[in-house]
């Protein structure tokens, strides 16, 4: 069942520059959240649109969420105070298979961080996290640490992990353990490379994906692609898709 | 369900005046965690055509000053699929208006006949989709060839034939009144106004279309002119759209002469705000002791 919940904001910081951590108190909506699963944020009256935003986080009552100021949206969401009240839809989406038997790789790049730690909340795994520089990956690493064993760690700059792109590192950390599956998140060409690296090593691999959204409910189109088994919306039998029926 | 909201259009009996416009809640399921489908007077589905239709690629939709630009490109899974998978599904639970659209007059006359059997209430001709060359709109822009359409339909089916205007037109009314003379049992008006959007910063349109069509609150005046300037022209009932988001919207349609209104974007930002409209149009008729029918098309010139 969907619904539209009036949470309250506990805390909306920046943990790193123009990233927000934002926590709202969301007691049933923290129950019947998946790992995967998404939210569409109603941001103030004056928008037309909701914003649609990944749950990093589900439990105790509370909902995490990370996001980027990138534009209006985003800007205004981040002048949001403790106390407030924030109107949020939800649960969107399909979410990541957490039955699965083994342990699972999780490789995200920037906010797509932020699904991946929702499944690791619920499920055994490493992660293997790449970011634009140390600042951008540090705050990853703590709400990662209590959740998997094994953290690795990339930098576009260097400044922190390896140099360069979790890409070039996937192969030898495939190599330490032997993972169930590989789930990742993050820019689209990164994920279009970790899944040829998958398919190399004959893992399974899942990819969620971000397109623009108006209704979040299946009902606009606004968010379709084109799959092995036909035409999906990413909000309704997304946003988590089989790599290979939407990138091969 | 409130008798002060109950009416009929076309021999159609709606529990409310309040419908939802189509492309914008799917084939009602999709909302019925939200909104007592009954309590709407009816669903306008997303838009069906002959074939299978992909749609536009790239970006489809973007947010603009209280409103949005959308290209989705008339999307949806055909006639064929339509009628075997999603009517049987929804027929009983809504009354159900499909919004067709052709390439040409005998594509209409086709999906008017297909579209002739049980649990179809009405059909809804869009003769003004803006996002694709086929789309109607050469049909909406010409009184010549919207007759020839809605005749054509009408020679086809038994059901309401109900003919949706493009409002990108220098003179609603001399489309409005071919359509009433060739046979269109009601009208439903405004489709989206033509727009675009370029980004500054790649130098690049917006939309996977370059241009789109403009919804919401942002429409609502060329909207209510519009349904205005119709419901003086033409007898037949008119269905109002264009940036309904409250009750207060969807009065002033009812004053300009609309007999019913339906809710496209704002269902976006609140799933629920159908029932919402239903529920506050009715104070405002209870508190001055009013029925529907008392406040179309009386706006005080
Ligand atoms: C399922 C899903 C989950 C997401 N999860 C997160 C997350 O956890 N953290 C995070 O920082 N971002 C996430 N995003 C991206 C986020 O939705 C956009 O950054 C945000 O909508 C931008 O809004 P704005 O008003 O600030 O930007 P503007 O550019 O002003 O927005 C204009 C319009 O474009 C849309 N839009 C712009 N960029 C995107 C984008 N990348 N994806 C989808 N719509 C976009 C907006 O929603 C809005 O309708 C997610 C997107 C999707 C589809
Ligand atoms: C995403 C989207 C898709 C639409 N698809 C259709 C369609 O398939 N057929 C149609 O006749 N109108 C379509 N419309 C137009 C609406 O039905 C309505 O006429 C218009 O949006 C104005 O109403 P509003 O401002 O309340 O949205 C669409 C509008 C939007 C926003
Ligand atoms: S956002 Fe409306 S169908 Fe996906």
């Amino acid at each position: 069942m969907l619904k539209i919940f009036d949470t309250e904001i506990i805390s909306n910081a920046e943990v790193s520059a123009n990233i927000f951590k934002l926590e709202v108190a969301a007691p049933e909506l923290s129950q019947i959240a998946k790992a995967g699963q998404f939210v569409q944020v109603k941001v103030s009256d004056e928008f037309t649109l909701r914003r649609p935003l990944g749950i990093a986080s589900a439990k105790n009552g509370m909902v995490k969420i990370f996001y980027r100021v990138i534009g209006k949206g985003t800007e205004i969401l981040s002048t949001k105070k403790t106390g407030e009240h924030l109107n949020i839809l939800g649960a969107l989406g399909n979410g990541f298979d957490t039955n699965i038997s083994g342990r699972i790789l999780l490789v995200g790049g920037g906010m797509g961080l932020a699904p991946l730690l929702s499944v690791a909340e619920k499920i055994e795994a490493d992660v293997l996290m790449g970011g634009k520089n140390k600042s951008e990956v540090d705050f990853w690493i703590k709400e990662f640490r209590a959740e998997v064993d094994r953290i690795y760690i990339t930098t576009d700059d260097g400044s922190f992990g390896s140099l360069g792109f979790v890409t070039s590192l996937l192969p030898e950390v495939l190599e330490y353990d032997n993972y169930a599956a590989i789930y990742t998140c993050g820019p689209e060409i990164m994920m279009r490379s970790v899944y040829k690296i998958a398919e190399e090593n004959n893992l399974p691999c899942y990819v969620s994906l971000e397109r623009r959204m108006a209704c979040g409910l299946g009902a606009c189109l606004s968010c379709s692609i084109d799959t092995a088994s036909g035409r999906k919306k990413v909000c309704k039998d997304g946003p988590i898709f089989e790599a290979r029926a939407v990138f091969s | 369900m409130s008798e002060r909201l109950k009416t009929e259009i076309c021999g159609i009996k709606m529990n409310t005046p309040i419908l939802a416009a189509s492309g914008t809640f799917g084939f009602g399921e999709e909302f019925a965690d939200f909104v007592d489908l009954e309590k709407l007077g009816g669903v306008m589905v997303k838009c069906i055509t002959l074939k299978p239709r992909a749609g536009n690629k790239g970006v489809r939709i973007t947010e603009t000053p209280a409103g949005m630009l959308n290209c989705i490109g008339l999307e949806n899974p055909g006639v064929e699929k339509f009628l075997i998978e999603i009517l049987p599904r929804i027929k009983n639970k809504m009354n159900v208006i499909v919004n067709i659209s052709g390439s040409s007059v005998e594509d209409y006359g086709e999906l008017a006949k297909l579209l002739n059997v049980d649990g179809v209430a009405a059909i809804e001709l869009n003769i003004s989709c803006p996002n694709v060359k086929d789309g109607g709109i050469i049909f909406g822009t010409n009184p010549k060839a919207a007759a020839e359409v809605t005749s054509t339909a009408k020679k086809f089916t038994s059901k309401p034939v109900i003919v949706k205007l493009s409002p990108n037109v220098t003179d609603i009314t001399e489309i409005a009144r071919s359509v009433e003379s060739a046979g269109a049992d009601c009208i439903s008006l405004i489709n989206t106004l033509m727009g675009m959007e370029i980004n500054i910063n790649t130098w690049k349109p917006t939309l996977g279309n370059i241009t789109g069509g403009l919804s919401g609150g942002a429409v609502k005046p060329v909207a209510v002119r519009m349904v205005y300037q119709v419901a003086q022209a033409v007898k037949v009932p008119v269905i109002g759209m264009g940036g309904i988001c409250t009750a207060a919207d969807a009065i002033e349609f009812f004053l300009a002469g609309a007999s019913a209104v339906a809710v496209g974007t704002a269902n976006f930002a609140n799933p629920a705000v159908t029932m919402e409209i239903a529920n506050d149009l009715e104070n405002y008729l209870a508190s001055r002791n009013l029925n529907l029918r008392e406040i179309i098309g009386q706006v005080k010139i």
